[in-house]
């Protein structure tokens, strides 16, 4: 089972290679904060697959959960902010 | 391995093919707006398989309630987030993707 949880989460490692593209190259403000937040979302599974792997979930879990609070907080920010200054 | 640890692989398996589309799409899509439609649904989605899944095979304790606890924060948090960033990109005049228009922005 440990195998099985490993192997999704270098699925997702690569999937996140793939957001990270849209991240650097996206035309635009916006696409950038796009792929910036699908990374944030994958990035929490793989914190808890990663406390599964260790049999450390207990501790893996809360950075998991702090992490999905700060990626809805830093896109909340950044579209308010570019809502504020009104162009992208 | 009991069977409720087997039961979470439809789960997961689930969750990861959600996640594969929302990516094709974040990839594909030829406009901010359609991108903003793959990734908000389809991870929204993925992310709520994905941790009911590594719930079950926990079992009932403290720490899967904390994993049901994260899939309700991501089911409220991320329409909620997309929302807001596709509401500033309307404001700001970004026209979205018509037939017409044809380019990719």
């Amino acid at each position: 089972m440990s195998n099985f949880f490993l192997y999704l989460g270098i699925g997702l490692f690569t999937l996140v290679l793939f957001c990270l593209y849209r991240g650097t190259f996206g035309p635009g403000v916006l696409n950038r904060i796009a792929g910036i937040c699908a990374i944030g979302t994958k990035t929490l599974v793989i914190l808890l697959l990663m406390g599964f792997i260790y049999n450390r979930v207990e501790m893996f879990v809360d950075i998991s959960m702090v992490y999905a609070l700060l990626n809805f907080i830093g896109t909340i920010t950044a579209a308010k902010y570019l809502e504020m200054r009104g162009e992208v | 391995m009991s069977i409720h640890q087997m039961a979470c692989i439809p789960f997961l398996l689930g969750g990861f093919f959600f996640f594969v589309a929302a990516t094709v799409g974040l990839l594909r899509f030829p406009d901010f707006f359609c991108r903003l439609h793959a990734t908000g649904k389809g991870d929204t989605l993925a992310v709520l398989l994905s941790l009911i899944g590594l719930s079950i095979y926990e079992g009932l304790t403290l720490t899967s309630v904390k994993i049901i606890f994260i899939a309700v924060f991501m089911f409220l948090a991320q329409p909620t987030s997309t929302h807001a960033i596709s509401r500033a990109a309307m404001r700001s005049g970004l026209e979205p993707w018509t037939r017409k228009s044809g380019e990719n922005k």
